[in-house]
């Protein structure tokens, strides 16, 4: 199982910045393993998150994006103690979900 | 990091016709808006027009607006830092793609209304490269700004 998503959110002057970074090994099915074969592709595909069980992000990922998917992103408005959570989906059918509050 | 690059042509081939196949599937009734699902067809798009087209745009062009941050040179490919952004009103879509990468589409994310177009990632990049940064726009433009990111030391994992 993977390790968790570690999310931090703040809000400031009424806008709210979350980083998250994803813990995932984001292979993307080009890279040769120590004896030469193919490592198969395995990587994040859908990310969604949430503010106050409200979905307001809606991300798709391909195998570009980097090990250990970092993303920042803002949000109009949130204010401290709303409940953030972010769940992706990986090509292999593999899913977590996490959650946060605004600080 | 180990680095070692094989001969891709069979396996390209094959995800050429993969990609043919389900473009045509896709381009039948894949209307974008309320489309949730993985957009499979735009993913394994070989070129940035091929991807910018599967995720039902049309009428590209280079535009101001759309600021893409990233560096000038990024010594380690396997995590290329940038920054994508736009100030103007609706946008539906923001991409990220990388020319030359084996998959150019990077990510695609959905702009709600509760969130600012406004996002910073980290990818990988195979090569030194064209970097784009595309605003899919409501009335269907994509609008696109690019740089050139010089890659010192290449991820095979792109």
């Amino acid at each position: 199982m993977a390790e968790p998503t570690r999310i931090r959110a703040q809000a400031l002057a009424g806008k709210t910045t979350v980083r998250v970074l994803m813990s995932h090994e984001m292979e993307s099915g080009h890279r040769k393993d120590g004896s030469g074969k193919t490592v198969p592709s395995w990587f994040i595909q859908e990310v969604t998150i949430s503010l106050n069980g409200k979905v307001i992000l809606d991300a798709d990922f391909g195998p570009s994006m980097s090990k250990n998917p970092y993303l920042q992103f803002v949000i109009k408005g949130g204010k401290a103690g709303d409940k953030l959570s972010l769940s992706w989906k990986d090509n292999k059918g593999q899913t977590r979900t996490d959650e946060a509050s605004v600080a | 990091m180990k680095t070692s690059f094989g001969n891709k042509s069979n396996r390209r081939d094959s995800l050429k016709q993969i990609a043919c196949l389900a473009g045509l599937l896709a381009g039948v009734g894949y209307s974008s808006l309320a489309d949730a699902a993985y957009n499979k067809a735009a993913f394994d798009s070989k070129s940035v027009n091929e991807a910018i087209k599967f995720q039902g745009a049309g009428n590209i062009s280079e535009s101001k607006d759309v600021l893409l941050n990233a560096p000038d040179y990024a010594e380690n490919g396997a995590a290329v830092a940038l920054g994508v952004s736009t100030a103007l009103a609706g946008v539906r879509k923001i991409l990220i793609l990388v020319e030359k990468n084996p998959a150019s589409l990077a990510a695609s994310f959905e702009v709600s209304e509760w969130i600012e177009a406004n996002f910073s990632t980290r990818i990988k990049m195979s090569q030194t490269s064209d970097v784009y940064a595309v605003a899919i726009m409501a009335d269907g433009r994509a609008l696109f700004s690019k740089k050139e990111v010089k890659v010192t030391i290449g991820s095979c994992g792109a």
